[in-house]
């Protein structure tokens, strides 16, 4: 009780020296002998020394097992000293762990790394857990007492009784008497007591008290227990199902929002000026490689690198467009086929172009902090952030492009041209230019979506060609030279190809699809929704 | 006698050249495979084994880019998918080949290949019967890609698909293939594909002559195809073909079923680029679903285009000329090939639309037009 | 050559023969490099044939090999199969070279099998692969399946206590046999069917969504998961990547991985992947002189402070010392000879210890696992005892299992069968 209070406070002093300097507390120094025989021991003795550690230093342990578990703990070759080196931005500082104050800097010759491997990592996660229970805020307690679910013995189950007493969060109250409940539920000699613990565990979608429910429905001594389990889980595994097919909906939507942020540019040059634009997947990669470039200018602003990296994208791959429409394709003009050639050609000389200027290898590229992780509604429904942030962005893009192409002039020009080029011509409209500025469009919009693309998956030579073919099929699914039908292309392409995964397979999902699509266009040649009036034939 | 008349008379009107080009054919083909087998190795003139396969892969090649010329060149269907054709007339003569080894696999198994064994299948698919017979596989190698393309020549001329659409159709088709053949369930060996075969119709496919007799027979139906394409291009069909390019909706209102003459050109050009996979797998060793890749069939296109598209031989030249640009090209420089071939693209496109055949053409019209504009201005003043 | 080549374009162009005009032999021992330098494969497979003109470069300052400097020959059969093959027979027929260094996937060593058993050629391969063969014509010095897959199973299974398992592959052969080797393995260690799950995926697949969330769901069941992963190449980062966001931990469920090593993970952020794991034979960060050296020698060669060393890196190094000495022990490059006088030999492995050539042409090297480290690099946490000698043949396949490779008198075959005594197949 009083150690628990005493957690309590530690804590509060430790979140407020933390942000005040980077100086930990010091150590009780009957600790050190402790500390020296963790640098000598090898990984798979390190596991008693640190039980023993956390048995007589407790709380204060806490910064570092922190700094053990994301391997910035070393120690000095000649003394042996215990030391965590930071780094932020660019800017490394040395603790010594038994004093807590800073020291020089040292040379990276002087001191070794204290290894820690997985099993290590586990262990040291449970026990910042259990340090954790008595923590100021309520959300790293949550978490800390569903990270002991999984393991729950005596010892746990002590500290967590403890704590559940001066407990005031009602979430953090219930997720401890869950863990107090599913304990009792596989230790307790009553069969009326394990029912009633799981009446108390009805409706939880926690893993671990599902595994638990599961175990007792097919082992329990007792015949009601087990009816008592069943029942439960049935209703469950209802509610499981249902969240299950959520989370397939939602990856379904975001394949399709990758679908269409690769296609939509595509659409437009498609669209207006009938042009297959084979080097298009090609200004893809220019977005994402400008991505990359971005953040090595800017290596200490990461968090910031997306917002710099999408206007650049756009001026880079939408400036590459305009020279290519100026330089090939505008020479090319009613020669559809030709074009496709011609503009494979370039497709090809940009690859290569890449290859020698950035190396054949694929190149790194940061996700941002608040772009990695989940948001968590419940145990078995996480939607991941990068992808969730992906899926708005591609709605907001195709909005502000309807509304580009709804409100402004160019927009009106574009549709003009796209509706009848010889009469918007005959109208005094510069067709010529506003082709120069719709395939810039399109392409710059292409820049965007490698940036998005950079965020999921390789930067690398070949990113643009593993989405050409998709992009051509969303397109002309669509309708060619209609926004919204590349929407809706994207996005039922997308669930139709999630749904179909988990019964056929990846391979078996996108064969079936393309024989879908290639079926489709021969029934309905001008795609789900044709454009209207005699220009489209 | 009368064909051959014919033929000579036929052989004479532009764009063909089907004499001469026969002529340097046979030639060729008979000096390389006698300085093959009849000259000793150390003599200067000996055609090394190498240099003849070298020569049937070409060919072999040569007949793919005229099967896209036949459709692309005549009626205007630029097909982006050719290699499907190629890469399913390859795995019919594949698993003939394949079924040949027997029990001389590393297994030793009589009735399966080494991956099924491999891959613990237990009996033979259905689809594998009947390849050990050579006239089967033959047949199979012919009629799956004949009808594939029936089917969907039908349904996509009967609904109209055109141009640019068709194209992509045609790379969706192709991808979709490579897509399947790499799965291992498909039974074809998935990534490795069908290799290290053994003979063909009991001739060591090792032996020297071995070697030259399939580069023979691939230089006899190139002729064959190339004289055959000449007749069928030549003939009332070949008008109406020529005229769908031109306009295909004024054929339609005279009365013709343009989707019809489509389809069956459609077939005809993927039973040429089928015969060409069958004689290019033994020659190289190897069938795997790479060569389903719609990369491969894109280059196709550019061989035709840069030989001349709508001129047969306007193929076959540029068929040789871009693959052995390609094996001179990647020896020196590998790095820069794709510069060049990108380059190849766009420069063709730009400034060739004929093709290198058409240059000549192309250049006597520009100084013709270079005098008649003097000879305006003469008037002029 | 330039002359050779000239004519044959010359014989291209007028349709006349090649002038095979014999070489005038310089007195070079010459070897062949058959790497892919473009197209997908040039990622990879251009650092080995760096590889190999660095030791080509380092064995000449060192006088050559009996007496006569070693050339290199390089081709580049650009990422095509079937140009594999038809540069084989150029390095063998036209340009007469003693040895060939090369090969990445399984799919050309194939291509070219054919050709080095027709024409008598020698190659060394160093890329860990799938086993099942073992050819006169070719010596494997990268990992077979029991010198990579096994002892990392072996090390989850008793260091970890995994009880669950997910085999993620890309579909082609070295996954699926692989996976069949270890599902045969860990059912016969006691592992039930519905705790091994088996998934396969395309090359360069990129929506992980639904099969890292199967994975999480398979994990969340209670007993200790982890994932063993032959995915190849691009799809990796996407993969890890979505592990990572789905807050996928490699505490909860390490993935460990045959086709990951330190080239790969320079192209990925590593921050997420700590503590996932690596199984090879070789790691740039072990702690060794001759290791250090290596690395020195390869970024003087490179002339880049930050390139990378990597598993076939090593396996390579190994085979072309084992070639140098073989050819000093037989005192002839001659094919024959010096394939019976490779077997036995010894070199030190970067890592420590020494690497043998066996008798079914497979080496006997050490295996270590790594943890993904937040600078890229591996740290060693576990590792073989003593070496573990590469089976061409897997125990674990009924087709195979009953198979012996030795190509020593008097079996001297490299697929005899024990139980019918009899060599299948193969004519040799």
């Amino acid at each position: 009780m009083k150690r628990l209070l005493a957690i309590c406070c530690y804590c509060l002093g430790l979140m407020l020296s933390l942000s005040a300097t980077a100086a930990e507390k010091p150590l009780p120094s009957e600790l050190e002998p402790l500390l020296q025989e963790l640098t000598e021991s090898s990984l798979s003795k390190a596991i008693p020394v640190l039980d023993a550690l956390e048995a007589e230093g407790g709380e204060a342990l806490q910064p570092l097992f922190s700094y053990m578990l994301e391997g910035d703990l070393y120690y000095i070759k000649s003394s042996r000293q215990v030391i965590a080196v930071s780094e932020e931005a660019g800017q490394e500082t040395f603790i010594d762990m038994l004093s807590g104050s800073e020291i020089e800097p040292l040379s990276s010759r002087d001191i070794k790394k204290i290894r820690v491997n997985n099993r290590l990592r586990g262990h040291l996660r449970d026990a910042i857990a259990r340090l954790q229970l008595g923590s100021e805020s309520a959300a790293v307690r949550e978490s800390a007492v569903r990270s002991l679910l999984s393991d729950l013995d005596e010892n746990t189950l002590a500290s967590i009784r403890e704590a559940r007493l001066n407990e005031s969060a009602g979430n953090v109250k219930d997720v401890m008497d869950m863990a107090l409940a599913l304990y009792r539920l596989e230790s307790a000699a009553e069969a009326s007591d394990r029912i009633e613990a799981i009446a108390q565990l009805e409706g939880s979608l926690e893993g671990d008290v599902r595994n638990a429910l599961n175990r007792i429905a097919d082992n329990d001594p007792s015949p009601q227990v087990q009816q008592a389990a069943q029942k439960a889980l049935v209703g469950i595994e209802q509610k499981v199902e249902f969240y299950a097919f959520i989370d397939q909906l939602f990856f379904g939507l975001s394949l399709g929002s990758v679908l269409l942020l690769a296609a939509i540019g595509l659409a437009i040059t498609f669209g207006v000026m009938g042009v297959i634009n084979m080097a298009h997947g090609e200004m893809i990669m220019l977005g994402a490689y400008t991505t990359y470039v971005v953040q090595l200018l800017m290596p200490n602003h990461i968090e910031y690198s997306l917002w710099v990296a999408i206007p650049a994208a756009f001026v880079v791959s939408g400036m590459a467009g305009v020279l290519l429409e100026r330089l090939v394709i505008r020479h090319l003009h009613g020669r559809p086929l030709e074009t496709l050639l011609a503009t494979f050609g370039v497709s090809l000389v940009l690859q290569q172009l890449v290859r020698t200027v950035f190396s054949p290898l694929n190149r790194q590229v940061a996700s941002p902090e608040w772009m990695s992780g989940a948001w968590e509604i419940n145990p078995v429904l996480s939607l991941t952030l990068n992808r969730l942030y992906i899926l708005a962005f591609a709605l907001l893009v195709f909005f502000a492009l309807m509304l580009l192409l709804k409100k402004s002039s160019l927009g009106l020009n574009v549709r003009a041209v796209s509706q009848n080029r010889d009469m918007a011509k005959s109208m005094g409209i510069p067709t010529g230019r506003v082709d120069a500025l719709t395939f810039g469009l399109g392409s710059g919009i292409a820049g965007i979506a490698g940036v998005a693309l950079s965020q999921l998956t390789n930067v690398g030579p070949n990113l643009g060609q593993s989405y050409i073919i998709d992009s051509f099929m969303v397109v002309v699914f669509g309708g060619v030279g209609n926004l919204w039908g590349t929407l809706v292309a994207a996005f039922s392409l997308g669930i139709a190809n999630k749904f179909l995964e988990p019964v056929t397979g990846a391979v078996l999902a996108s064969i079936l699809v393309l024989v879908f699509i290639i079926l489709f266009i021969q029934k309905r040649p001008k795609g789900l929704f044709p454009q209207k009036g005699r220009a489209a034939e | 006698m009368n064909w051959l008349t014919q033929l000579f008379a036929a052989g004479r009107t532009p764009g063909h050249r089907v004499l001469p080009f026969v002529t340097v054919l046979f030639l060729v083909t008979t000096l390389a495979s006698m300085a093959n087998l009849m000259l000793p190795e150390s003599s200067p003139l000996h055609v090394s084994t190498y240099t003849i396969t070298l020569l049937g892969k070409y060919l072999s090649y040569a007949m793919l880019a005229l099967a896209v010329d036949v459709i692309w060149g005549y009626c205007g269907i630029l097909s982006l998918g050719h290699g499907a054709f190629f890469a399913l007339g390859g795995y019919g003569m594949g698993m003939y080949l394949m079924r040949q080894i027997g029990d001389r696999g590393v297994y030793g198994n009589p009735d399966l290949p080494d991956f099924m064994v491999f891959l613990n299948w237990d009996s033979l698919p259905w689809y594998w019967m009947g390849m050990d017979q050579f006239w089967f596989a033959m047949l199979m190698a012919l009629a799956v890609p004949g009808l594939l393309a029936f089917v969907f020549g039908w349904l996509a001329f009967r609904s109209r698909v055109t141009g640019v659409y068709l194209s992509i159709m045609t790379q969706a088709l192709t991808y979709a293939l490579m897509l399947a053949f790499f799965r291992n369930e498909m039974g074809f060996g998935g990534n490795n594909g069908l290799t290290d075969f053994k003979d063909i119709l009991g001739f060591d496919l090792q032996s020297d002559t071995t070697r030259v007799a399939l580069f023979a027979t691939t230089a006899l139906m190139l002729g064959v195809v190339y004289i055959l394409s000449h007749l069928i291009l030549k003939s009332r069909m070949g008008k109406l073909i020529v005229a769908i390019r031109d306009g295909e909706a004024r054929a339609r209102f005279l009365g013709y079923r343009t989707d019809l003459y489509k389809v069956w050109l459609f077939v005809f050009s993927a039973l040429i680029a089928a015969m060409a996979g069958a004689l290019y797998v033994p020659q190289v060793g190897i069938i795997n679903p790479g060569e389903f890749s719609p990369l491969n069939s894109i280059e196709v296109v550019v061989w035709v285009a840069v030989g001349g598209r709508g001129t047969l031989y306007g193929a076959v030249i540029g068929a040789l000329l871009v693959n052995y640009a390609k094996t001179r090209f990647t020896a020196i420089m590998p790095e820069g090939w794709l510069f060049a071939l990108g380059a190849l693209f766009v420069l063709v496109t730009l400034y060739l639309p004929k093709g290198l055949v058409g240059l000549s053409g192309q250049l006597a019209a520009s100084r013709e037009r270079k005098a008649g504009k003097a000879a305006q201005q003469e008037a002029h003043s | 050559m330039k002359i050779k080549s000239l004519a044959a374009g010359v014989a291209m162009a007028v349709g006349a023969s090649t002038l095979s005009f014999s070489v005038l032999a310089a007195d070079t021992i010459k070897v062949g490099v058959l790497h892919s330098l473009s197209g997908t494969m040039a990622i990879s497979e251009t650092t080995l044939k760096d590889t190999v003109l660095m030791m080509i470069e380092e064995q000449n300052k060192k006088g050559g090999l009996l007496g006569k400097q070693l050339e290199p020959v390089v081709v580049d059969p650009a990422s095509n199969w079937p140009l594999f093959a038809e540069k084989t027979r150029e390095l063998l027929t036209q340009e007469e070279v003693d040895v060939i260094f090369g090969c990445w996937t399984s799919v050309s060593r194939k291509s070219v099998l054919p050709v080095l058993e027709e024409l008598n050629g020698l190659m060394f391969y160093p890329v860990q692969y799938e086993g099942e063969e073992s050819s006169k014509n070719v010596f494997y010095t990268g990992a077979a399946p029991n010198q990579q897959a096994i002892p990392a199973v072996d090390y989850l299974m008793n260091e970890l206590e995994v009880e669950r398992w997910v085999l993620a592959g890309t579909d082609y052969v070295y996954p699926r046999t692989t996976n069949k080797i270890l599902e045969a393995y860990l059912k016969d260690k006691g592992v039930a069917a519905e705790d091994i799950m088996i998934n396969y995926t395309p090359f360069g697949h990129s929506d992980w969504q639904s099969i890292v969330s199967d994975i999480k769901k398979f994990g969340g069941e209670g007993k200790k998961t982890a994932v063993v992963s032959t995915i190849n190449g691009d799809a990796n980062v996407p993969f890890y990547k979505e592990l990572g966001n789905q807050g996928v931990s490699s505490e909860d469920i390490p993935v460990v991985a045959f086709s990951v090593g330190e080239e790969e993970l320079s192209g990925i952020d590593t921050g997420p992947l700590v503590g996932h794991m690596a199984a090879w034979n070789y790691f740039q960060s072990v702690d060794t002189d001759l290791n250090s050296e290596f690395i020195q020698k390869w970024h003087a060669f490179t002339g880049d402070e930050n390139r990378v060393t990597n598993d076939p890196m090593e396996a390579t190094y190994i085979g072309f010392n084992m070639w140098a000495q073989a050819v000093t022990d037989a005192g002839t490059t001659d094919v024959d000879e010096v394939e019976q006088a490779m077997i036995g030999q010894e070199v030190p492995n970067l890592t420590g210890g020494t690497a043998v050539m066996n008798k079914n042409h497979h080496l006997s090297k050490p295996v270590l696992i790594g943890e993904i480290q937040d600078d890229g690099q591996f740290e060693v946490v576990w590792e073989t005892d003593g070496v573990v000698a590469g089976d061409a043949w897997s125990d674990f396949l009924p087709g195979s299992k009953d198979l012996l490779a030795d190509w020593t008198a008097p079996v001297k075959c490299g697929n005899y069968n024990v139980e019918t005594k009899s060599c299948g197949g193969q004519a040799n």
